[in-house]
């Protein structure tokens, strides 16, 4: 049987993410239940959403160095307006994702960086999640609450959630003629222009798309902590960015994989719950997941030489 | 004239001048000194981490070094803890600064290297395990800095303010390194097209292995430098610097793509970062006014600076 090459790339992620799983079972067996997945994965759901939003500025070779401070905003918005007044929040989630489609355009036309764009704007989001909750507070909406907390029979709704997330933006991504194009962008921007698609309108729509999953992790994520604060999500940049590359991702060439982008958070969330189950002291927590994300990119590597060793027999 | 408007460097200096005047005139003129002092001083710790940050950066598409932050922290504590408040000690606990930062550049190019992994998440995770020994080794009570060195942190020479002058120093050595050497030649060579250096014979890994080697140094110069001037290492200390760093290397005019690099951009972008904070503080706004005006000039200098040149 002759595997694709995209098949391939998802092997190293899902393999990391059972290995450690696996380890998470032997070291505590409780866990292997319905309410131990649940606690193992339940803030994996924002973290997956923020990862597909940074994996889809990826897949133009950009990159959204906001997307913690984005993600923070769009909290404090589902905290504070999305529960007192549902119209006015709506409205400000549909003007955030403007300007995420503004953004897209402008770091086009004038051929701006996009890491710097980003790191301006991750500033007046960050500056705005401030003006809305100077303190941490407000309140989840109760449908939101409702939707994390809610219990469907046999599988804990964290991974339904994955599940349903990876196989939607599977199909939007790898299946729909509108991925292709995003990913041509990627790919060579030139020769999709050419071929007399508006390279502006694809990029517009790929940040607007990123924009609006980054306003659903921000929504997930008040779902679960009941409570927002304006630096609530700073760590989903880097989380994200780690979450793609782990995922089987490239910086550029518009190589992305959704699969392995939410196999690659729930990884990263897991890594976490790994750690205070090994009872590794507090001080060293961080950099255990640090060696953890360089040993699963070495095994990547480790796996590559392999393939392409069996190749060029 | 149009030599002039034509480096890029110019704008940055030109939105610095304009930002100090505009403050300058709300306060009626009377800050003018203490306002030029204070720039120099917050700027000096910008001018050399963004010095190494650019570096790395000018190595061309992918390269940036996510672990400055990270040194600073380590290098301030373990420098700090080793002075243990002696004067005799400060040449020793810069010597322990410059080997964390030494180790952490070779840590860095080891997994970019050996492991394959690209630098933004290599120095990353490096960056994760060097934040742990800090929070390791800064156990207990904040150490204070010698006495000598924490004077000469925050005093004045010919109104200059100390740390200002070392930047000067190290800013001077880097022009030259860049502009003078072969080094700087091949760094430049490399960040146009890895492929033709090699081509033509560059050592290409050597030269990048100095290079991330070099950035650690700097950001652990910098962060022995800032703990002694604010009196104790700080976990956080380094926080701000990650994005600073980057900030000032594109502002400053350093093409992002790489390749080409210049350091008076830096002082221009880190008196400008630094001038825009306090003339927001000055007219009283909030931390979240401030914050989003700081986003927005951040992004109309770019839009007004770049553009001109192909970023990617």
């Amino acid at each position: 049987m002759r595997l694709s090459s995209s098949a391939v790339r998802l092997i190293i992620p899902a393999a990391s993410l059972a290995v450690l799983l696996a380890a998470v079972f032997y070291m505590q067996p409780r866990a292997m239940s319905y309410t131990g997945l649940n606690l193992l994965f339940n803030l994996a759901v924002p973290i997956a959403l923020a990862t597909i939003a940074q994996m889809l500025i990826m897949s133009v070779n950009d990159l959204d160095l906001s997307m913690g401070a984005f993600v923070s905003f769009c909290a404090c918005v589902a905290a504070t307006f999305l529960q007192t007044s549902p119209a006015i929040g709506v409205l400000i989630f549909l003007g955030a994702i403007a300007v995420y489609a503004g953004i897209g355009v402008v770091i086009h036309l004038r051929q701006l960086p996009s890491i710097v764009v980003t790191l301006g704007m991750s500033f007046v989001w960050g500056g705005l999640a401030v003006l809305l909750l100077p303190s941490p507070g407000g309140a989840a909406p109760g449908w939101v609450r409702w939707l994390m907390t809610v219990k469907p029979p046999l599988v804990p709704m964290a991974i339904v959630a994955s599940v349903i997330i990876a196989a939607v933006t599977h199909y939007v991504v790898m299946r729909s003629s509108f991925g292709v194009l995003i990913r041509g962008v990627g790919g060579n921007n030139r020769s999709v222009e050419r071929a007399g698609w508006s390279v502006v309108g694809i990029r517009a729509a790929a940040y607007a798309l990123a924009g609006l999953f980054a306003v659903l992790a921000g929504i997930a994520l008040v779902g679960l902590t009941t409570a927002a604060d304006a630096n609530i999500a700073l760590r989903y940049t880097l989380l994200s960015i780690a979450g793609v590359i782990l995922g089987g991702g490239e910086f550029v060439g518009g190589r992305v994989s959704p699969i392995g982008a939410v196999i690659g958070a729930l990884t990263l969330t897991l890594a976490g719950s790994f750690l205070s189950f090994m009872r590794i002291s507090p001080d060293w927590q961080i950099g255990a997941q640090g060696a953890i994300l360089i040993v699963v990119l070495a095994l990547r590597l480790f796996l590559n030489r392999v393939e392409k060793r069996e190749k060029n027999r | 004239m149009t030599a002039l408007t034509a480096k890029p460097w110019v704008w940055s200096f030109a939105a610095a001048i304009l930002v100090w005047v505009i403050t300058v005139l709300f306060t009626g003129g009377s800050s003018s000194v203490g306002l030029s002092q204070a720039t120099l001083t917050f700027a000096a710790f910008s001018v050399i981490v963004g010095i190494g940050q650019m570096f790395v950066i000018t190595l061309g598409p992918g390269n940036i070094d996510l672990s400055v932050p990270a040194t600073m922290t380590l290098s301030g504590t373990l420098a700090l803890k080793v002075m243990d408040v002696q004067d005799s000690m400060i040449a020793l606990g810069l010597l322990i600064a410059i080997l964390v930062g030494v180790a952490i550049g070779i840590g860095n190019y080891a997994l970019i290297k050996l492991l394959r992994i690209p630098p933004i998440i290599a120095t990353l995770s490096m960056s994760f395990i060097v934040q742990s020994c800090a929070i390791w080794t800064n156990r207990g009570l904040r150490i204070k800095p010698p006495e000598t060195l924490s004077d000469f942190t925050t005093s004045y020479s010919f109104g200059v303010p100390n740390v200002a002058l070392v930047a000067l120093v190290l800013s001077l050595a880097a022009w030259f390194l860049l502009e003078k050497t072969t080094y700087g030649r091949w760094i430049s060579a490399i960040g146009q097209s890895s492929f033709a250096a090699r081509m033509a014979g560059i050592p290409v890994d050597g030269t990048r292995f100095i290079t991330y080697v070099l950035c650690a140094v700097l950001a652990a110069v910098a962060g022995y430098l800032l703990a002694s001037f604010s009196g104790g290492a700080a976990l956080n200390m380094g926080a701000e610097y990650l994005l600073m760093s980057i900030a000032v290397v594109v502002i400053g005019g350093t093409a992002v793509a790489g390749g080409n690099s210049n350091v008076p951009g830096i002082w221009g972008a880190s008196l400008f970062m630094f001038l825009v904070v306090s003339m927001l503080n000055t007219y009283g706004f909030g931390a979240g006014v401030r914050l989003i005006l700081t986003g927005l000039i951040i992004i109309a200098v770019i839009l007004a600076a770049g553009g001109r040149r192909v970023a990617r």
